[in-house]
């Protein structure tokens, strides 16, 4: 029997659960005009990130792709790009890029207009008419294959390792012989763990790939001469008994289930038609690693937590699993699933596993998760690699 | 009242976690292994919830492993039952303030 879900099917191929208007500073200099246009037009949600100007070309070249990316998210129905005007980052190629998928999108330069209140004046008028054009666009079954899948785990505890992760594992593995993509990353929580992911890559090159991203982020926690410890694991991490890296890293790989893993992809790195389990080399910190997974095309995340971790991304839906049967009864408004059972010895893993599907499933057809209702998404940022000169 | 369970999440670890809350030094907890085989074990140390205790006397310097695979090294005598955590216990990755590293690759 095939699985099916009701998605928005892209002018590209690529299938949405929801369908937003992106409006998309170009640089962190034009975050206030966006910002006004969001809080003005239902139906818009704003990319509020820092970065676009004074860094160095390879990390405005990240920014560029990464905002070329998030503009072509399938959950991005049509997109409103607002530029300041002298930014470091591409805004013709952003606006050219998204386009080019086919969907609606706009451009507009807030020092060629006059100023601020004209800039808001036109973004809004813009807007509004973004909204209205993809507004009647409707849902279609489409096959279970053409999910794509973010994972992460935030604010994790003991019971990460032993209880949600093992749920994420679960659906993971479910959706990779579905035929549908899956994609982890957090390469600092690799540390400790890399040599049971590179056993899974389909090729020798995929595995010293995962050794090389893993190597590169230790380098980067080790230059500035400390023990990494309470950036990594943080402190919350350590008052939930993880005592080091190594155990975080253990707990955190078990989410990516067992399947075999394809490859590595850059930061920026859309999945496009690729099946299968994939990694995404980014940290750990929530920001980033949310706009980085939403800038892959993943449609939505499955967000395992121990502590309670409220986060949600503007444009992609992250369904929260919490494994530590007290939060989750603490903190139910933002804990979608509460594989807490397991640990209290109530459940089994594929009892919240075949929960946590069938929970995805009515999130891919449109059911919202508790960070959606609340608003609470503004965990928005770029990850790069050189200073802000 | 039911004995505290410590669980020991793979036959080569030599820590288990408690997943119970407030308990003490000198508890008798139950330890129990993957394939539920249980035997008692004496807490030593105040354990918070989720955290965890040595399964077998380790030697300063010795391996501490979870999930079959190391967590850390051990940077001082950790007796059977003993509390392991931040105190007792040395990450070996991303040690800027150690002089050199051996690379895993």
């Amino acid at each position: 029997m095939s699985v099916t879900f009701m998605g928005y099917v892209r002018p590209d191929g690529q299938v949405g659960c929801r369908n937003h208007v992106a409006v998309i500073p170009s640089v962190t200099c034009a975050g206030d005009v966006a910002s006004a246009i969001v809080r003005q037009v239902a139906g818009t949600v704003g990319y509020f990130h820092h970065q676009g100007c004074c860094q160095l070309p390879p990390d405005l070249d990240r920014v560029t792709e990464t905002l070329i990316s998030l503009g072509c998210s399938p959950n991005v129905g049509a997109a409103l790009i607002v530029s300041l005007g002298c930014e470091g980052t591409d805004t013709d190629r952003v606006y050219e890029s998204i386009r080019a998928t086919g969907k609606p999108a706009a451009v507009f330069r807030i020092q060629e207009l006059g100023g601020v209140s004209a800039a808001i004046k036109a973004g809004i008028d813009a807007a509004q008419e973004l909204v209205m054009e993809i507004s009647g666009l409707t849902r279609e079954p489409v096959d279970i294959s053409r999910a794509v899948m973010s994972i992460k785990c935030g604010a994790s505890d003991t019971t990460s390792g032993m209880a949600s992760n093992c749920v994420i594992g679960y659906v993971a593995d479910k959706l990779v012989d579905l035929g549908a993509a899956v994609i982890f990353g957090e390469t600092t929580e690799f540390l400790g763990g890399e040599h049971l992911l590179a056993r899974r890559a389909v090729t020798p090159e995929v595995g010293q790939q995962i050794y090389d991203i893993v190597n590169r982020m230790e380098a980067r926690a080790r230059s500035l001469g400390c023990d990494m410890r309470k950036g990594q694991p943080t402190p919350g991490n350590i008052e939930g008994g993880l005592s080091s890296i190594e155990e975080k890293s253990l707990g955190a790989i078990v989410k990516s289930g067992t399947r075999p893993i394809q490859g590595v992809l850059d930061y920026p790195e859309r999945i496009g038609d690729r099946k299968g389990l994939w990694i995404k080399d980014t940290p750990g910190r929530e920001p980033e690693i949310l706009t980085g997974m939403a800038a892959t095309g993943a449609q939505f995340m499955m967000f395992s937590t121990g502590r309670g971790a409220p986060q949600g991304f503007p444009t992609m839906p992250v369904l929260k699993v919490c494994g530590n049967p007290d939060t989750y009864e603490r903190m139910k408004h933002d804990m979608d699933l509460n594989a807490g059972r397991i640990i209290t010895g109530q459940a089994s893993i594929e009892e919240i596993g075949e929960e946590a599907f069938a929970a995805i499933l009515a999130l891919l057809s449109g059911r919202q998760t508790k960070n959606e209702t609340l608003g609470y998404h503004s965990s928005i940022d770029i990850y790069t690699m050189g200073p802000v000169i | 009242m039911e004995q505290a369970i410590a669980l020991q999440v793979n036959d080569l670890d030599n820590v288990a976690t408690i997943f119970a809350k407030g308990v003490c030094d000198g508890q008798v907890v139950t330890l129990k292994d993957k394939a539920g085989h249980t035997r008692p074990l004496t807490v030593i140390g105040d354990v918070p919830y989720g955290h965890k205790v040595a399964v077998d006397d380790i030697p300063a310097g010795g391996s501490i492993r979870k999930y079959g695979e190391q967590i850390g090294v051990a940077s001082r005598a950790i007796r059977r039952g003993e509390y392991v955590h931040v105190h007792n216990l040395d990450s070996m990755r991303g040690r800027g303030d150690l002089p050199e590293q051996e690379g895993t690759s």
